[in-house]
């Protein structure tokens, strides 16, 4: 049983289906003080509001009690303090860590030294586990399964972590891909070798709509402006990636559409009251996927 | 022509053949040489049939481990191993590139925890359509062959 949740490779198939299922266990009763003895730090030392609060939800429900900061600027760690240092002090104290940091792979060296399990709650833009754990549980709560979807991925394939192990995550679970993206954001390489290593089919288009009426999910992510070198060119993709509610006439009935959150303009705002939005329950998900993570790795249940 | 040895003989001991000329005091810092008390020759842009040009490194008196020298395989993945004993060459190695490196090379990810903090690299060597790539332990980023930076063993 994997000690820590640092990265989505972590965690087998196996592990994921067991994190879904308690999961759902926990949304069925939301409020189980099974760790009303447990210390939970939540160390962010760069701030996060959805993440933290997410993620102290989680611990607070399950009856522990929370320590930590929401920024690096009143800490120990602005008069030079090492990572190494913080994480022993701390782990001195907690039962378990949470920690979002700002460079990549400081959450792995944190798991290193902690005595106690860390879970990574964002390390720059490596790796940002729990956010693909509650998107898996989105797609099977909406679908009634993982297997064998269809999964129109659209936006910034190129930059977007939380794609990258989205499609790592799911390749346990026979998916087929439709990369949805401007030139300047397709895919890397790397992941379609992945893919093809894996047999798992995809296509791949720069026409927003391509992929909608066949998708059984569509999963939006924000297009930012600094990855484009021509400001122009941005202004252009932005407004050509914008989801509106005219553009899912002939979609499936079961089709849902998520985003990790926060969105800018690319889901307009009329098609937050039709059916195929899901990214706000998706967010509400994930305190409860927080929870089943925060369980599983105290080794309770 | 002249059939002399341009850098003379060691009587027990290794000899570092067909180094790159421009990687010889990477091999130099990697090995830790320059803390060395042994007595040594350092030649370079030497003649080579293979190369063109080579560096060679006599070491007198001393033996390395295979994973100890099986680390400059990432900047001189054709370099020759003779060891020498009684002026004569007892054993030839090829060196094989170690699956794990720890430490030697940085990680070329700018915002890697280990450019910030004391921490030792740490990578997983891959061979992608023939290249050489280090895939970095803590942000999950590779280093291609080209970009390899040696951490200086001073």
């Amino acid at each position: 049983m994997p000690k820590h949740l640092i990265s989505i490779h972590d965690f087998s198939k196996e592990d994921i289906l067991d994190v879904l299922r308690m999961a759902a266990d926990f949304e069925k009763q939301p409020s189980q003080p099974i760790f009303h003895d447990k210390v939970i730090a939540s160390i962010f030392f760069e701030p996060s509001t959805r993440t933290r609060l997410s993620f102290e939800t989680a611990a607070n429900r399950l009856g522990a009690r929370v320590i930590g900061f929401s920024d690096a600027g009143n800490t120990s760690v602005s008069k030079g303090e090492t990572l190494k240092d913080t994480i022993m002090m701390v782990s001195n104290y907690a039962d378990l860590i949470i920690m979002r940091h700002p460079l990549e792979g400081s959450a792995r060296y944190a798991s290193e030294v902690s005595k106690v399990p860390v879970i990574n709650a964002g390390d720059g833009a490596n790796q940002h586990p729990s956010q693909t754990l509650l998107d898996l549980y989105s797609i099977q709560k909406t679908q009634g399964m993982l297997s064998n979807l269809k999964i129109d991925v659209v936006g910034d394939l190129k930059y977007g972590r939380t794609v990258h192990s989205l499609l790592q995550a799911m390749s346990h679970f026979s998916p087929t891909f439709i990369f949805t993206a401007p030139e300047e954001l397709k895919l890397p390489d790397e992941y379609k070798l992945f893919l093809k290593s894996k047999d798992i089919p995809f296509s791949e288009t720069n026409e927003l709509i391509y992929g909608f009426n066949d998708a059984d999910i569509i999963y939006m992510t924000r297009v930012q402006r600094e990855r484009f070198t021509d400001p122009i060119e941005y202004e252009r993709v932005k407004n050509v990636y914008s989801l509106n509610l005219s553009m899912l006439e002939k979609t499936k009935p079961n089709m849902k559409i998520l985003h990790p959150l926060p969105r800018v303009n690319e889901i307009a705002y009329d098609v937050d009251n039709s059916n195929h939005a899901y990214y706000f329950e998706q967010a509400k998900n994930g305190v409860y996927t927080r929870m089943a993570i925060i369980a599983k790795l105290l080794g309770e249940k | 022509m002249e059939k002399h040895l341009k850098v003379s003989a060691i009587k027990e001991g290794t000899v570092l053949d067909h180094i790159p000329p421009d990687q010889l005091f990477n091999v130099i810092d990697i090995l830790g040489l320059a803390h060395s008390t042994n007595q040594m020759t350092f030649g370079t842009n030497l003649d080579s049939k293979l190369l063109g040009k080579k560096a060679i490194i006599k070491i007198a008196d001393r033996f390395f481990k295979d994973d100890d020298i099986n680390k400059i395989a990432l900047i001189a993945p054709q370099a020759k191993i003779n060891i020498i004993h009684d002026f004569e060459v007892v054993e030839k190695k090829e060196l094989s590139i170690p699956a794990t490196i720890k430490g030697i090379v940085k990680c070329m990810n700018p915002v890697c925890i280990t450019n910030h903090q004391p921490v030792e690299t740490l990578f997983t060597t891959i061979k992608e359509n023939g290249e050489l790539k280090l895939l970095c332990h803590y942000c999950e980023k590779a280093t291609s062959e080209k970009n390899i930076k040696i951490i200086s063993n001073d």
